[in-house]
């Protein structure tokens, strides 16, 4: 295969392959994100969709081909430039929701403790709940902990935000506000790979929609071929099936 | 309260039990009366342990704690080398009894220091810290582990995310939050330390049950004598059951306040 420029693109996977042990995770993924481009990667579970997102935050290694992220390793990266939210929020439950947002400037960028405050303020206002500032995760709904996970990755001004199943862990009902939270960052032009099963929100944001079964990329469409005229018969089917409820 | 009414029925089965014994003869209360003279003297003079006791625990304890940590934390390195120090530490200090510690420390110690061209003679009371805290830090490392252990994976990978460093996110988000896991195996280990502190009397150390040994030895009534010794630890425990207790709370409502 031709090797990628890298220059260009936000993200490059070439030819990515993992293993846990004997069992292939990942095998020859290759895939490009470019700057300010919304990717929605799905697929069924251990299609190896998370791993790929795990991978870019530099939380796993793999064992073949290169990973470049803006043009570096992934380990290169400066502190906080690739954003990850998580399904399970993984906020810090000993820490005021404040105290969440300004741990990363403070400790990580050396930003001065008021400079922090103001900027956590201005991002839990722009995900709406600038009132839950001083109380614990523990006391916040789900989709409330979720917002205040994507406020704490955007705290560290991220070049790159990923997001692994979002909103799977959340009540019906708490689905709208994340995502809702999530479109307006993409209408603000963030670099965005989300792995996600809403494919309303495929629809309305991706540029481009992935789909993964057994550790490899089967297919990548913009959302109008991919609704109406998905080239597999395993994308077919895997859309037929989510779809239908 | 529930503490009240433990220290009640404590002492309330023991005087039973005293009350008891008396018309048989065996008990002889009078050494420790506080309503006669010699009595009272002789309360005072067991009492007077108190002190050192505490004295010897708190600060044990405190190295403990501290030793402990730092010999956990290696525990967590990536490289295998690393966390072997911290295999060998726990492995050998846990499997050294107490008492031959204690005389290897205050009597043998010494010695090897001055092999080694260091002048330093150690007090009872500073082999008792030392020996305690060694031998507890074993423990104490262990608790940090597991207590490090229990905190959530996605806590550390959320950590790294924000740019934290692995020891940033460490003295930031993990440990505060293994540390309100490990509160109350800590204190069991608290009151291991105030209990095991007994054998310092061995070595001369003047504290609470080496001035029972003492007065039993002028006195010659070791059942009264041993008993109020078995109280006075009693009341030491109850009090730092009570003190963790209220610790607790205080962490657990600074989680969901």
């Amino acid at each position: 295969m031709a090797n990628i420029d890298q220059g260009t693109h936000a993200i490059t996977l070439q030819d990515v392959s993992k293993w846990y042990d004997d069992f292939q995770v990942l095998s020859d993924v290759t895939l490009t994100v470019d700057p300010g481009e919304k990717l929605v990667i799905c697929g069924p579970s251990g299609s190896g969709k998370s791993t790929v997102v795990r991978l870019l935050a530099g939380l796993e290694a793999h064992q073949s081909g290169t990973i470049r992220v803006y043009g570096r390793p992934v380990g290169a990266q400066g502190r906080g430039d690739v954003g990850m939210v998580f399904q399970q929020f993984n906020l810090f439950p000993h820490l005021t929701v404040l105290e969440n947002l300004m741990l990363g400037p403070v400790r990580a960028m050396g930003t001065s403790r008021r400079d922090a405050r103001d900027r956590a303020m201005a991002y839990l206002e722009r995900v709406r709940i600038p009132e839950q500032a001083n109380k614990r995760p523990g006391q916040l709904s789900g989709g409330q902990q979720q917002r205040v996970a994507i406020a704490r990755s955007l705290c560290m001004d991220p070049k790159l935000m990923l997001f692994d199943e979002p909103t799977s862990a959340l009540d019906p009902e708490m689905i709208a506000e994340v995502l809702e939270v999530m479109e307006d960052l993409a209408r603000d032009g963030m670099t965005m790979i989300c792995v996600t099963h809403e494919m309303g929100f495929a629809r309305r944001v991706a540029d481009r929609i992935a789909f993964m079964d057994g550790g490899q990329i089967v297919e990548v469409d913009t959302p109008e071929v991919a609704f109406s005229a998905p080239k597999s018969a395993r994308f077919a089917l895997f859309l037929d099936k989510i779809l239908k409820h | 309260m529930i503490t009240r009414i433990r220290l009640s029925v404590a002492l309330l089965s023991l005087c039973t039990l005293a009350a008891c014994s008396a018309p048989v003869g065996t008990w002889g209360w009078y050494v420790i009366d506080p309503f006669t003279p010699t009595g009272w003297t002789n309360i005072k003079f067991l009492f007077r342990g108190f002190s050192s006791t505490i004295q010897l625990s708190v600060l044990a304890a405190v190295a403990s704690i501290i030793i402990g940590l730092v010999v956990a934390l290696p525990a967590f390195a990536q490289s295998r080398w690393l966390r072997l120090p911290n295999r060998i530490y726990v492995e050998f200090i846990r499997a050294i009894p107490l008492l031959p510690m204690l005389f290897w420390v205050f009597y043998g110690l010494p010695v090897v220091l001055r092999t080694m061209g260091i002048n330093l003679s150690i007090d009872p009371f500073w082999g008792a810290v030392i020996t305690l805290a060694l031998s507890d830090s074993a423990f104490t490392a262990e608790i940090f582990r597991s207590g490090i252990q229990a905190v959530p994976r996605g806590q550390a990978e959320a950590a790294q995310t924000i740019g934290l460093s692995r020891a940033q996110a460490m003295r930031y988000v993990i440990l505060p939050q293994a540390v309100r896991r490990i509160l109350p195996p800590l204190a069991n280990q608290f009151i291991y330390i105030v209990k095991m502190s007994a054998f310092a009397s061995v070595i001369g150390m003047e504290e609470l049950t080496r001035r029972a040994n003492e007065l039993v030895v002028t006195e010659y009534r070791p059942l009264e004598i041993y008993t109020l010794l078995i109280l006075e630890y009693l009341v030491l425990v109850l009090i730092i059951s009570a003190g963790v207790r209220w610790l607790e709370r205080r962490m657990n409502a600074d989680e969901s306040r």
